[in-house]
């Protein structure tokens, strides 16, 4: 196999908000088309990190971020055009958020705010990211019904889909299934490794066994700093390379 | 045979005590806002009684006659049109643009800080010093003279500081996620604020607009002080009879004058017109009502 290219680079990343710093420096990389995890306890700078990635941090006016973040080699933070960064990088909060407009307007939300205003186009979109997202055959009936209405799921796979619709090269998720239940988590999943094909995938989760499930590396990251970052069979196998990592995944942490 | 815990269900001291200041409580309570109703129902009883032999849909049409002795009150009650809509025409995009401005974009900095605390000292200002100033400044200073502009922009400024923060209010309602949401899919904030937050904050930047109609149409002293006088004649019926730069009537300062200046007044036409003034009101008031409650059966989360 040859050497796995670099999708993302991280370079001493250190964020503060305001005199509290939350990431202490931390240098990484993620490779093009692979799921990468993101484990680690609450407070631990998980959110934080994927807010940096897509320069949602630049609305936490006392967020200092420094360092470096490359995406095929540009530094985000360099980048003029953060509308189009943003539409990169796709990105899933851990509580499903469905826009409070149709199906419909929800996934094509994102094309119209980029300039697409024919309907032939948006309705390929549409259909395509919510077939995705596999919520397409419960609402291809009522797109214009609204999406709030729907069950907490359904909305987090409209919000995937909503993720989907800008066409983005890496695709985030923030903890995306504490508010629903196990079977909709596993059809995600399988939707998930689907998607690898296409794009890269970070996954920060809270749920240990979800990484071990679905990413090929993990990174354990532990008040602001890499503990480790290694292949998920070595992070969760009897041997890490690091003791906190065993005590956190086996869960006796303290 | 019972089970041995059976009589945790039964009452004790405790509970029967509990249950005697439930409901002390929930009918204290409950009297307290019961009480609301009774001055509602004296006030606008009594003025009915009051106004009942001078009450017609002619006292409306007409206008005054014989030294404001007698006839209706058509002038003023469209002075009042021309002052409320006049004046939150100008305060009520200035507030709303000003609002959304202030909680969608401005950080959090002393700028921010200083102008949230003019806004609360100015809601605060009373209206005598609101008129004090809008004579200063738009009767000479700005020589639009005693005239309507110089009433409306007055009662602009008054109304001014309650919208922008009712309008505030209605923008901080809208969940913070939903913004999130929008800004991590590439929208730019203005193409948050149109498509999702004013949308959605709409029905409470209406009532808080509202509202203030009722403040606009009661308020004597500012109007006094910069454009509103004792008699201007006018045709019966006339739906356009000021021009701008014209002085005009207006009910809460007809009320006023027909109450304390004019001598041997029949009793009833004072009560009248404020019945006519706050009947103006009150129906504006359910059409807020209406409106909230129209635009709140389509709120959508």
């Amino acid at each position: 196999m040859s050497a796995p290219e670099k999708h993302i680079e991280v370079r001493d990343l250190r964020l503060n908000y305001g005199p509290r710093e939350v990431i202490h420096g931390i240098s990484f990389d993620v490779y093009r088309n692979e799921i990468f995890g993101i484990i680690g306890p609450a407070q631990s700078g998980k959110t934080s990190l994927l807010r940096c990635l897509n320069r949602t941090i630049d609305f936490t006016p006392e967020a200092r971020v420094q360092g470096t973040i490359r995406l095929d080699g540009r530094d985000v933070r360099q980048d003029a055009n953060v509308y189009a960064l943003r539409r990169k990088v796709g990105m899933v909060a851990p509580l499903p958020v469905g826009l409070p407009l149709s199906i419909y307007d929800n996934v094509a939300f994102a094309p119209r705010c980029a300039g697409m205003t024919r309907k032939s186009e948006l309705d390929v979109i549409v259909e395509q990211c919510l077939r995705q997202a596999a919520l397409w055959d419960e609402v291809k009936d009522r797109l214009n019904s609204l999406g709030t209405k729907l069950s907490g799921g359904q909305q987090q796979r409209l919000t995937i889909a909503r993720a989907l619709s800008h066409q983005p090269e890496i695709l985030c998720l923030d903890e995306f299934s504490i508010a629903i239940d196990p079977v909709t988590t596993m059809r995600i999943e399988d939707v998930l490794r689907t998607l690898r094909q296409d794009m890269t995938i970070i996954l920060v989760t809270n749920l240990t066994q979800q990484a071990r499930r679905l990413a090929d590396r993990t990174l354990f990251l532990w008040n602001g700093e890499v503990v480790e970052l290694d292949r998920s069979e070595v992070i969760f196998s009897d041997r890490p390379g690091n003791r906190k990592t065993y005590d956190y995944v086996n869960g006796i942490f303290g | 045979m019972t089970p041995p815990d059976a009589n945790v269900f039964s009452e004790t001291p405790l509970v029967r005590r509990k249950r005697r200041e439930e409901a002390l409580a929930k009918w204290i309570f409950c009297a307290m806002s019961a009480l609301m109703i009774l001055p509602l129902v004296l006030i606008i009883g009594y003025l009915f009684e009051r106004a009942w032999p001078s009450l017609s849909l002619g006292f409306l049409l007409e206008v005054p006659t014989r030294g404001m002795r007698a006839g209706g009150v058509w002038p003023a009650f469209v002075g009042t049109i021309y002052l409320v809509f006049l004046s939150l025409a100008v305060s009520a995009p200035i507030g709303i643009l000003a609002a959304v401005y202030l909680n969608e974009y401005a950080r959090d900095n002393w700028l921010n800080r200083l102008i949230n605390l003019a806004v609360i000292n100015l809601a605060g200002v009373p209206s005598i010093v609101h008129a004090l100033f809008g004579l200063g400044a738009f009767v000479y200073a700005a020589r639009f003279g005693y005239s309507i502009i110089s009433a409306s922009l007055t009662l602009a400024i008054m109304t001014l500081p309650v919208i922008i923060a009712s309008t505030r209010e209605a923008l901080a309602s809208v969940p913070r996620s939903f913004r999130e949401a929008c800004w991590n899919v590439g929208a730019t904030r203005w193409q948050t604020i149109r498509s999702v937050v004013l949308p959605n904050a709409i029905s409470g930047i209406l009532t808080g607009v509202i509202l203030q109609v009722s403040r606009a149409a009661g308020e004597t002293a500012p109007i006094m002080f910069t454009g509103a006088v004792f008699f201007k004649a006018v045709q019966k019926g006339d739906l356009f009879p000021y021009s701008l730069h014209d002085q005009c009537m207006a009910l809460s300062m007809h009320l006023y004058t027909l109450s304390t200046q004019v001598p041997d007044v029949q009793e009833s036409i004072p009560f009248a017109t404020a019945v006519v003034l706050l009947g103006s009101v009150l129906l504006v008031n359910a059409a807020a009502i209406a409106l909230r409650v129209y635009l709140r059966s389509r709120k959508k989360w």
